[in-house]
């Protein structure tokens, strides 16, 4: 018989930080947390079995931070329901250009996510942990690198965790690309069904959460829901990470909590450091929606919803009035269609029709018939990949037909009142990685 | 039990055939793609939509259970 490890017995919660933040509770500006300085802030890691961890995930009403936000425990609830010890994955990828939020949970408290990652495992008995990491984030692979050779030389973890180097590409943090890429392929996504949490890494079960979703679950274990649910909406619990950026006098990384509301979040940023028109919400994927449209609203689902908006993976970005929307929108949507996988031809040859037609817009070469075109091929385009690139891509591009329609208008009068030559949202060219292993 | 179409689109190669044989169910994009209608097939269109998905050279249509 095996020893039952008496950590799973426990299920007593220590106190936890009364405030925010949370997750970012004790960091050092400029190094990660040591594993004794970690052990020291936050107590002693909780294992659990995995009955109690999806109780209780499900009691604190956790959701994913990697940009869906589905319900973790329905996930761990799914992963531990396969027959075969299954294999769980931390989604580091953050291929997200304009977020750094996983980066900055990586490289300042890299224990906290691999409590996480080990919780759930333990819990699920799982065969394997793995840590994805996109290389072209070589702090954040440093960083992990020495956390799991200090946890090895502590030996109290039940299981050890592997470090995968992911490629620099928009879609290889997409999980079932992550699961060929573990498997031996390409980063590239494959067909679904079947799902990972089906059919996965070794054809095992895969329970594959974003990293900051497992610091959070790592906070639960230890403190408990009640602790979790102290903060927050009661519909959306406990507090997110956001990568703030643009025209704000301190763009940065900061843990706000669920529903707070918008002004106060700018605020946090350090307030607006000139006009704004826009703000763009959860990244590439995400919404533009227009300044006066968020003023008096709350993060949270219900009072996005309506904008069409959601936090996604946590990215802001407040465009300032002297930059063009239209030229922003154009680069994101030529970045999109270059990170095409190359694989479904809806996605090859929409995206690259569309960001065509966009960028004629913003150079103000544009007809009222381009304006049609767009909308017919976002239809065209939306729910035929197999992942959800070209997805996000047509909802980027939709909410920038609305909140820059006034825009429009003006290119199409071959005018634009933006002053600004200096482009705004970042996209990765010089020294990318353009392999797909 | 009613049956629709499932398109695996990393292994279609727009060929089209399946938009020939079956236009009732597919029709094509503007860069050659096909695209399914909704919903479960009429009992009398079974047998073309099979038709499509056998004659599809890249092996990417398959009918499966409506669910
Ligand atoms: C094109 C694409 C790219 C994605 N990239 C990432 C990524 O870089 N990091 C991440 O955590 N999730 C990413 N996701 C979401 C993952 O597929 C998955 O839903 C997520 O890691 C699950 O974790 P969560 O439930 O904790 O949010 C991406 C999804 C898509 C469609
Ligand atoms: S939709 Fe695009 S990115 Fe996604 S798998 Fe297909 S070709 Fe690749």
């Amino acid at each position: 018989m095996t020893k039952v490890d008496p950590r799973l017995e426990s299920t007593h919660w220590q106190p936890g930080p009364a405030g925010l933040p949370r997750a970012l509770h004790g960091i050092h500006p400029d190094r990660a947390l040591s594993l004794a300085e970690h052990r020291d802030l936050h107590g002693p890691m909780a294992l659990m079995r995995a009955d109690d961890l999806i109780a209780v995930t499900g009691q604190a009403g956790l959701h994913g931070h990697g940009g869906a936000g589905f319900p973790t425990a329905t996930k761990l609830q799914a992963v531990a329901a396969g027959r075969r010890s299954p294999v769980v994955v931390a989604n580091g990828s953050e291929g997200e250009p304009a977020s750094s939020k996983d980066e900055v949970l990586l490289t300042r408290t890299p224990h906290l996510v691999l409590d996480g990652l080990v919780l759930a495992a333990t819990a699920l008995r799982a065969r394997e942990a793995i840590v994805a990491i996109e290389r072209t984030r070589p702090h954040a692979l440093e960083a992990v690198a020495v956390a799991v050779a200090e946890r090895a030389a502590a030996g109290d973890d039940p299981i050890a965790i592997r470090i995968v180097p992911v490629p620099g590409r928009y879609v290889a943090g997409e999980e079932s690309a992550l699961v060929h890429l573990i498997n031996g392929g390409d980063a590239k996504p494959t067909a679904v069904p079947p799902r990972p949490f089906e059919r996965g890494v070794g054809g095992r079960p895969t329970l594959i959460q974003n990293v900051e979703t497992l610091a959070h679950l790592a906070l639960i274990g230890r403190h408990g829901p009640e602790w979790f649910r102290s903060i927050g909406t009661t519909e959306e619990p406990g507090s997110a990470l956001l990568s703030f950026g643009g025209a704000v006098s301190r763009p940065s990384v900061f843990e706000v909590a669920l529903g707070t509301r918008f002004e106060s979040i700018v605020a946090a940023a350090g307030g607006e450091s000139e006009p704004v028109s826009a703000y763009l919400l959860g990244g590439y994927f995400g919404t533009w929606v227009r300044r006066e449209d968020l003023w008096g609203r709350h993060l949270t689902k219900n009072d996005l919803a309506p904008l069409g908006a959601s936090l996604g993976a946590g990215v802001i970005v407040a465009l300032p009035k002297a930059v063009c929307g239209l030229v922003e929108t154009a680069r994101v949507m030529q970045y999109l269609a270059e990170e095409t996988a190359g694989q479904c031809g809806p996605c090859v040859h929409g995206l690259a029709s569309v960001s065509d037609r966009v960028n004629a817009i913003a150079r103000t070469q544009t007809t009222p018939k381009m304006r049609d075109d767009l909308d017919r091929w976002s239809a065209m385009i939306e729910r035929r990949g197999a992942c959800k690139l070209p997805d996000g891509a047509v909802r980027f591009l939709r909410s920038a037909l609305v909140a820059f329609a006034d825009e429009i208008t003006e290119h199409q009068h071959g005018r634009c009142q933006a002053t600004h030559r200096e482009p705004l949202l970042p996209i990765p060219h010089a020294g990318r990685d353009w392999g797909w292993r | 039990m009613s049956e629709r179409l499932r398109l695996d689109p990393i292994r279609c190669d727009a060929h089209g055939v399946c938009a020939e044989l079956f236009p009732e169910g597919i029709s094509l994009d503007d860069w050659g793609y096909p695209i399914l209608r909704a919903g479960p097939i009429p009992a009398d269109l079974l047998e073309h939509a099979r038709r499509a998905v056998f004659a599809c050279p890249a092996l990417a249509l398959k009918l499966v259970d409506d669910r």
